[in-house]
């Protein structure tokens, strides 16, 4: 490994451009830590977006040489190519500034999908059992550790060909409280879902499937949703 | 264009995909044995003309893509031009008539060949 | 939200996987053979008009040309049919880590098709 690696950032907002930084190769450095040295020894003025830095929160990703990723997870050593790194903003949402985008609309759409659950009982009431072998909370479970990192959204084509489209991991969402036997909102939900804007549209070019650094489907989630609109659809009660 | 109106159109698509798969094999095993010694009009009118079974399996196949080409051509359109969606599905409906006419046409004239 | 340019850098990199390929070869072949649907319909119904000038069109159609691009639109439809049975399956059955390989088996009896076409044409 080269003493050196050359850093091509983004800097500025959607008509920005990017800007080359000589940053020290290090043995064990992830792509946020190098984000970071520019931030703390080069560039204070640099944007960008973290918390955590262990994966949980979802705040860092980052489009990485073309592709998003989480940052604080990705080895620099694993994703530079020819000593090279290119990171730029997520794609599909409005660049703030540099590095650092706005998830209004990301989260925005969370909620249009139905995103928040809806309670069938009050805090009065006995704790709900969930069988944990039920083919519903199996369903769940598989979609439940996102961590809304926006990275399925940044990978995604039919969001960028059609703005209105629900995206990943709104879909995933409501995918995993139409399998909580709890809820209470889920023929309304299935209504947010359906159609062009919503579950119909995606092509399953898996993407998503792709890029989840949780490794997640939400191809598999939004296929359980294309199926319950349609049995809804076909009932009338869509 | 209701939620309900989308959701019945992608289930259409993928109906008329099923039947079409079954078709299509069909329809390709035909192709590639004709292929065999060359065609030839007396060769194709002769398998069709009067033939039910032919005419029915044709039918189908028409109607069925018919239904299913505009629907897949729609989102596309949707996806990569500026045309409103109202354009669009008028488009796509005009296109879905003319497919089943023109399919039509050619089934029947070959069924009820008379020359 | 208004549509987002962004000039400068490729994307291509997260498009670079077997289902995105699949779905590349799935739309093109889709929009070719929809634009070759109404020739098709045409020159069937030359039949109407008599079996000599249906004859006369197949004799057009004789040319190496012509005759590849047949070969062409059936590898073409039997890689949008499978395909289609492929994404029927990701949308309808339960899903399963067997994409990458159905995947392949798509590609691979689309070749097959061509090329037994290609023996019998011969």
């Amino acid at each position: 490994m080269a003493d050196t690696l050359e850093v091509s950032v983004w800097r500025g907002g959607e008509d920005g451009r990017f800007q080359i930084y000589t940053v020290p190769a290090r043995d064990n450095q992830t792509v946020l830590d190098v984000v970071t040295y520019i931030q703390r020894h080069v560039d204070p003025t640099l944007s960008y977006r973290f918390a955590c830095r262990v994966g949980m929160c979802g705040s860092c990703a980052m489009t990485v040489n073309g592709k998003p990723r989480w940052t604080c997870r990705s080895h620099a050593k694993n994703v530079v190519e020819q000593g090279r790194l290119e990171i730029a903003p997520l794609r599909n949402l409005r660049v703030v500034k540099d590095l650092a985008v706005d998830m209004t609309d990301f989260f925005d759409k969370w909620s249009r999908a139905g995103g928040s659950f809806q309670p069938t009982k009050t805090r009065h009431d006995d704790f709900a059992v969930v069988e944990p072998g039920s083919q519903e909370r199996k369903h769940a479970e598989a979609g439940i550790e996102c961590i809304g990192c926006g990275v399925c959204y940044a990978a995604c084509d039919v969001v960028a060909w059609n703005k209105d489209f629900l995206g990943p991991a709104a879909l995933n969402r409501a995918w995993t409280l139409m399998n909580d036997e709890r809820d209470n909102g889920k023929e309304a939900r299935l209504s947010a879902v359906a159609g062009d804007a919503g579950c119909h549209a995606c092509h399953s070019h898996q993407s998503c499937v792709a890029s989840c650094p949780k490794h997640l489907n939400p191809t598999a989630s939004i296929a359980g949703l294309k199926r319950e609109t349609v049995k809804a659809a076909l009932k009338g009660t869509l | 264009m209701s939620v309900r109106v989308e959701t019945l159109l992608w289930l259409a698509q993928r109906i008329t995909a099923a039947v079409l798969a079954v078709a299509v094999i069909v329809h390709l095993i035909t192709i590639i044995h004709a292929m065999d010694g060359g065609l030839s009009a007396r060769e194709i009118i002769g398998r069709i003309q009067g033939n039910i079974a032919w005419l029915a399996f044709y039918v189908t196949f028409v109607l069925a893509v018919a239904i299913h080409a505009p629907i897949g051509l729609r989102a596309i359109l949707r996806e990569i031009t500026p045309l409103r969606l109202g354009a669009i599905d008028g488009l796509m409906a005009l296109l879905c008539v003319m497919l089943a006419w023109s399919g039509l046409r050619a089934v029947f004239g070959l069924y009820g060949f008379a020359g | 939200m208004d549509r987002i340019k962004r000039p400068a850098w490729p994307f291509g990199a997260a498009r670079r996987h077997s289902a995105y390929w699949a779905f590349v070869v799935h739309r093109i072949s889709g929009v070719l053979l929809a634009l070759f649907l109404p020739m098709h319909f045409w020159s069937l119904s030359l039949a109407i008009q008599g079996e000599a000038k249906f004859d006369r069109f197949l004799h057009w159609a004789d040319s190496p040309l012509v005759k590849a691009s047949e070969i062409g639109l059936v590898i073409l439809l039997a890689a949008h049919m499978m395909g289609g049975l492929r994404l029927l399956a990701v949308e309808f059955l339960p899903w399963r880590d067997w994409q990458k390989t159905l995947i392949a088996l798509v590609f691979g009896l689309s070749v097959a098709v061509g090329l037994a076409m290609l023996l019998n044409m011969i």
